[in-house]
């Protein structure tokens, strides 16, 4: 059976507002870096490469037609992904895994800070028969019903969620990438106006502009490229409900992750995964969703992960640590690159520092509100 | 990309569902992509509970006027509870489900697939046109405001000149796939018509008169995958995927030698490759070339080098591409006679190889023996080429 490994990333940005590049030359910054890093002419050695990105985020009806050129793409195998960048390192993880493909790039990039309209975006995802007529347009306040529901559904203390946005934006303080961290204390961001109760603007990530590109290679070919690869040992992917089907969706729980989480263990032939998974970077989007995930994900007993939280277990020298990156607290949200930048701090923690007790992770995303769809891949580091 | 791969599972094509192909269906596009996913779960004698994966396939989502268009169309699609992806190639996008949909099978992580394919191009307003204006380059083009229909009517007059082609040699591209989908029992765009007819037809932009294009249409599509083991138990006869290949050009149409598509070319190369297949014009018995304008088959029949550049229209004359000729094409009808809902429309191409592949193509099934076919769509700023190798 062919393996699979990250061989290098590139990635531009990480700013609330690019001014000076379109997000075509982000594209190419990101590309060109992953690129140098591994030594690699994309027009040679390249078998196919993988876009991620909305028609709607960027404002162009068939968007795909601008993947190609920046990643050196022109008349080569390229196609989209409308959908998270991890939907994208599913897909190379397939081509490769086929034995058709070799070499397989994956790309997302995202600019919000050029989005007008977004809150009317947010408002054409609703079903135009069953949501949209309701009027309302902020998709936030899905989040906020997923935070009560939970809340009571596990007993999980109010100020479970502002630990979490404590420990993530303080984390971010010496992550270079995040915009968004602060030496903020939990009683300070209790004390702040909720904006969808129960999450104030502490506990939901601010928006930020992206281009992230990923090189995944076959086992085989590894070594041409890098001496220190980080293997793909699953991925997983799910679909819960879609923005018609809402109604079908289990308040405070999230079934697609734990569909998305299983199907990552399943193949990396992981039975325990708290005791295999050293540290993980999971979806914390909103507060909340950190324990949701960790749960879902089994790497906390259900209805339990505030008291992992509570013990210090989840802090950055703890047993298990979560977004010590900071998280999307701290990095922000880009669009459909959010996943691929969360995969960016565990490849980069895997390849730079090796440690046997945690060289194993769990990266894990979301996309939405107001759709649910989860995505999880695990990834394994290796000895220098 | 290594030639002669040895995968892991092989996939097959083990069923098959279509809708009707109509303007202004009532359906919603969730009920569309539901309806013809039921009917190819039932081809293959299936349930919802025996898929594996899901892949999805729409094009602009403009049409559906939906962002998270995947998502939207999930639950039509049996997609909530499974992994579940939307792929996304404009206008190729109906061959490439299927392409997408291989790998999952191939790689070894699905069993069986489901692809479905859902374009409903008619709520637009004023018309589906309209849409269009939002492919372009949004600093370098847009502001000149163009219409698909003229940068077509560019390509199809360079065609003309480089190839030295009287429209009506082209018009009876429109005549024979109109009349094929006679047949077809969700054509749209099905008459008998004569090179008359489509040279008085209405002029939209010299030289692309109205029955030169395909329709507006409403439809979806749907196709069952399934690795070997699966495609054993399902059926007796299932057709094989041979090869797929895909390519992107880049933005700038304008730069391009419009009278030879090269990106489909390469994408043909690349499935002929995995294929085995070394004289397509020799070893394909029949092809459904993608043909959303009249000149476009003859364009994309070059480009997958069923015919040498410029023979095409000749070979068309002659009758070679009839369905009782040498190298039938668009035995369906095509997107001019069954219709054109821009992803399902290319997916309806694959579900066509597939029944003729197995004999099941009723009065539509072409005259000689098939063994291969091949089937291609294209897209974006005429930059996109997909394609797909099936034998039985």
């Amino acid at each position: 059976m062919r393996s699979v490994a990250i061989v290098s990333a590139g990635w531009y940005g990480f700013k609330p507002s690019v001014r000076d590049l379109s997000f075509r030359e982000m594209m190419f910054e990101a590309a060109s870096r992953a690129y140098n890093q591994a030594g690699i002419d994309p027009r040679r050695d390249v078998d196919a490469f993988v876009s991620c990105q909305e028609d709607y985020w960027e404002g162009i009806a068939i968007s795909d037609e601008f993947a190609p050129e920046p990643l050196g793409g022109v008349l080569r195998p390229t196609f989209t992904v409308a959908g998270d960048g991890l939907l994208g390192v599913a897909q190379a993880y397939m081509m490769i895994k086929s034995g058709y493909f070799d070499v397989v790039v994956v790309e997302s990039h995202a600019k919000p800070s050029d989005i007008v309209t977004l809150q009317e975006i947010y408002e054409l995802a609703y079903d135009p028969v069953l949501l949209r007529p309701l009027g309302v347009a902020n998709p936030l306040f899905i989040a906020g019903l997923d935070a009560t529901a939970y809340m009571k559904k596990t007993g999980t203390p109010r100020e479970a969620f502002a630990m979490v946005a404590s420990k993530n934006k303080k984390n971010g303080l010496s992550n270079p990438r995040s915009s968004f961290a602060g030496d903020v204390s939990v009683d300070e961001i209790l004390d702040s106006e909720p904006v969808v109760y129960p999450l104030t603007k502490y506990e939901i990530a601010g928006y930020t502009d992206v281009a992230m590109v990923f090189v995944l290679a076959s086992g085989d070919k590894v070594r041409a490229f890098t001496d220190n690869p980080v293997w793909v040992e699953g991925v997983g992917w799910s679909t819960e409900v879609g923005t018609g089907s809402i109604f079908l969706h289990e308040w405070g729980r999230m079934p697609s992750m734990r569909m998305a989480s299983d199907m990552a263990y399943r193949m990396a032939g992981i039975d325990n995964p708290r005791r295999r998974i050293g540290f993980a970077e999971v979806e914390d989007g909103f507060s909340h969703l950190e324990l949701i995930s960790l749960e879902e994900a089994r790497l906390a007993s259900p209805g339990e992960a505030y008291k992992m939280l509570e013990a210090g277990d989840l802090a950055k020298d703890g047993a298990l640590p979560v977004n010590a990156s900071g998280g999307s607290l701290s990095l922000g949200v880009p669009l459909e690159a959010m996943g691929l930048t969360r995969l960016l701090e565990a490849y980069l923690r895997l390849r730079d520092s090796f440690d046997i007790d945690s060289n194993y992770a769990l990266v894990a995303s979301w996309r939405g509100p107001p759709t649910y769809t989860s995505m999880s891949v695990v990834l394994r580091g290796e000895a220098l | 990309m290594r030639p002669n791969i040895h995968v892991k599972d092989k996939v097959a094509i083990v069923g098959a569902g279509l809708t009707l192909f109509r303007r202004r269906m009532l359906e919603t596009s969730r009920e569309l992509a539901w309806e013809a996913s039921s009917m190819a779960l039932e081809s293959a004698g299936l349930t919802i509970r025996d898929i594996d994966c899901v892949v999805i396939g729409t094009a602009p989502d403009a049409f559906d006027g939906v962002h998270l268009n995947g998502e939207y169309l999930a639950d039509g699609a049996g997609g909530l509870g499974k992994p579940t992806v939307r792929v996304y190639v404009g206008g190729g996008t109906g061959v490439f489900v299927p392409i997408a949909a291989w790998w999952h099978v191939a790689s070894g992580l699905c069993r069986t697939v489901l692809a479905v394919a859902e374009e409903k191009m008619s709520p637009a307003h004023p018309h589906p046109q309209g849409v269009f204006a939002y492919i372009w380059d949004p600093v370098l083009e847009r502001p000149l405001g163009p219409n698909l229909i003229w940068i077509f009517a560019l390509e199809m007059r360079r065609y003309m000149h480089k190839c030295n082609v009287g429209k009506e040699d082209i018009a009876l591209v429109s005549v024979k796939n109109k009349k094929n989908a006679l047949n077809h029992p969700a054509a749209q765009a099905a008459a008998e018509i004569t090179v008359e007819d489509v040279l008085n037809s209405e002029l939209l932009v010299w030289p692309v008169n109205r029955l030169d294009i395909s329709p507006v249409s409403d439809g979806a599509a749907a196709l069952i995958l399934a690795s070997e083991n699966e495609a054993r138990r399902i059926t007796d006869s299932p057709v094989w995927i041979e090869g797929v290949g895909f390519t992107l050009d880049n933005t700038h149409w304008y730069n391009r030698d419009l009278a030879y598509p090269r990106y489909v070319n390469y994408a043909a190369r690349m499935a002929y490759k995995m294929a085995g297949i070394e004289r397509p014009w020799r070893d394909i018995d029949v092809a459904e070339p993608y043909d959303p304008f009249d000149y476009k088959e003859l364009h994309h029949i070059e480009g997958l080098m069923l015919a040498r550049p410029c023979e095409a229209p000749r070979l068309l004359r002659e009758g070679h591409f009839n369905r009782d000729g040498e190298l039938p094409t668009s035995p369906s009808g095509g997107l001019l006679g069954v219709g054109n809902p821009i992803a399902a429309a290319g997916t309806m191409k694959v579900a066509e190889l597939f029944w003729q592949l197995r004999y099941e193509a009723g009065a539509r099934q072409v005259k000689k023996p098939v063994h291969r076919g091949v089937a291609q769509a294209w897209g974006d700023l005429m930059q996109a080429g997909t394609v797909i190798v099936l034998g039985n």
